[in-house]
């Protein structure tokens, strides 16, 4: 088995203590995806797994053994970024970066939940569509944090792009 | 995180038969697990990964739900059955943690997240029972704001984190669970413990058993159910106070009733005392407020979390109007 990195066929590692983002970033230097608190409490360190956002600090990479893992590194098409990576430059959606490849890959896993109709905390109907308002962007982002305060420009782009 | 050993089961049989070595821990979604193991408060010599296991929901044959313990948590809030017949566990669960950790918990790793008393996670500076048994308690005497009122022992104020089990106590869930060369069922208000001398042990399962399922029984009280959490910032937090409840009028009278409080207590805390003082009554504010009473009349209160049973009975009283307005969300 090996685990799928933007395509790419990679090596589990041999100390099952490693986690996902160790994994990702010492081993195979790709260093995109961020260690923040490396506790489950800030987001950075967000990934797609078969297109399901999730936390690689507390994901051991031996778990993921056979899945197939999106980071950053994996969303441009060669020198034309992603339309929500334009969108972040465009709306000013971070002033040191340092949350934005979690904040990309959390709202990409975000925008599919919500075609799929999960609900979210504040959803009046649970039953229902979902239509992504500017009060859901938040909420179903709250997991993802940015220090310099760049929130209003990094709802902005996702409004913009994928509600 | 010291070493270990790592299995990934194929099957329940194969899971319980690794698990039932010593020093063995089962791993679901690793959101609590893996921290822990990080932070060395878990030293499990192997771990046998049932991740991948009883990851169906199936309805059963009196009308209730079979929920296979290795469902994630975000499956289990956006099913159609839970969010119309269920709700209250539905929006328990979407209130907890963030879309990435519900995407990765599992049912059975919700039930067996551990507290999240700092002094449990502070291995290098505080003493902890729960933790190295017999040490003794930081937290009392320390802060204390998200410590518990009821229920609690001279050994430990901890509380249970969790937002779903405290629908799940009110739902009347049964947890199944095996081991090797049997199987036996647990109802949901007798799983989670009270500290007492013994505040290491946070459930009735015995070394090497693994929870496979839970099952909702059919609750016609549940269809008019909902949940409320209240914490320091309005996303992505721990309850202070949190309240499922499910509501049946008949005119202006209670005809059913079920309430659970979270934050208050080592486990999900079952309001029988208001459940029995509403029943039949009218649903005044008084009369919510006065069962509250009853329900917190014991309550142990510490230095921080002296507001818990007001908050808790304004909270309720909030709740249980909703319910009887049909404003749910």
């Amino acid at each position: 088995m090996s685990i799928v990195v933007n395509g790419l066929a990679v090596d589990p590692p041999g100390d099952p203590r490693v986690s996902l983002l160790d994994h990702l970033r010492e081993t195979l230097h790709l260093t995109g995806t961020k260690k923040g608190c490396n506790q489950g409490a800030c987001g950075a360190c967000t990934v797609l797994v078969d297109g399901e956002r999730i936390l690689s600090c507390l994901a051991l990479a031996v778990q993921y053994d056979g899945r197939d893992i999106t980071t950053i590194e994996g969303l441009a098409e060669g020198d034309a970024l992603h339309p929500l990576q334009a969108a972040f430059i465009e709306h000013d959606g971070f002033q040191c970066g340092y949350c934005t490849p979690g904040q990309i890959c959390s709202a990409i896993g975000m925008a599919a939940e919500a075609k799929r109709g999960v609900p979210s905390h504040v959803s009046a109907d649970l039953g229902g569509a979902v239509t992504l308002t500017r009060a859901e962007v938040q909420e179903r982002m709250s997991g993802n944090l940015c220090r310099c305060g760049a929130h209003n420009g990094i709802i902005d782009a996702i409004l913009e792009t994928v509600a | 995180m010291t070493p270990f050993r790592y299995d990934r089961a194929g099957d329940v049989a194969e899971a319980v038969r690794m698990g039932n070595a010593p020093g063995a821990a089962y791993l679901g979604g690793g959101t609590n697990l893996v921290d822990l193991l990080r932070e060395t408060v878990a030293r499990p010599e192997r771990l046998v990964d049932v991740s991948a296991l009883s990851g169906a929901i199936s309805e059963t044959d009196d009308g209730g739900l079979l929920i296979g313990a290795g469902v994630r948590n975000t499956a289990l809030a956006a099913h159609p059955v839970v969010r119309e017949r269920y709700p209250v566990l539905a929006r328990a669960i979407l209130a907890g943690a963030s879309a990435q950790i519900r995407n990765m918990a599992t049912v059975g790793g919700n039930l067996m997240q551990r507290t999240r008393c700092t002094y449990f996670y502070d291995t290098d500076g505080s003493r902890c029972n729960k933790r190295e048994p017999g040490s003794g308690c930081d937290a009392r005497g320390g802060f204390t704001r998200i410590h518990a009122v009821l229920g609690a022992s001279e050994a430990c104020v901890a509380t249970h984190p969790s937002d779903m089990c405290v629908a799940l106590a009110a739902l009347d869930a049964v947890v199944h669970v095996e081991r090797q060369g049997a199987t036996r069922t647990v109802a949901f208000g007798d799983f989670h413990r009270l500290p007492g001398e013994r505040p290491d042990l946070d459930t009735v399962l015995e070394p090497g058993e693994l929870i496979t399922a839970v099952e909702l029984p059919a609750l016609s009280v549940a269809a008019r159910s909902t949940y409320r959490k209240v914490r320091d910032r309005a996303s992505y937090a721990f309850a202070l106070i949190s309240v499922a409840a499910a509501l049946e009028m008949e005119g202006e009278q209670v005809a059913d009733i079920r309430v659970a409080f979270g934050g208050v207590a080592h486990k999900p805390w079952r309001a029988t005392q208001v459940e029995g003082a509403l029943r039949g009554a009218a649903l005044t504010d008084e009369a919510i407020g006065a069962a509250a009473a009853l329900e917190f009349a014991d309550a142990q209160l510490l230095r921080d979390n002296a507001f818990k049973p007001a908050l808790a009975t304004r909270t309720l009283i909030a709740v249980l109007n909703a319910l009887k307005t049909g404003e749910t969300a």
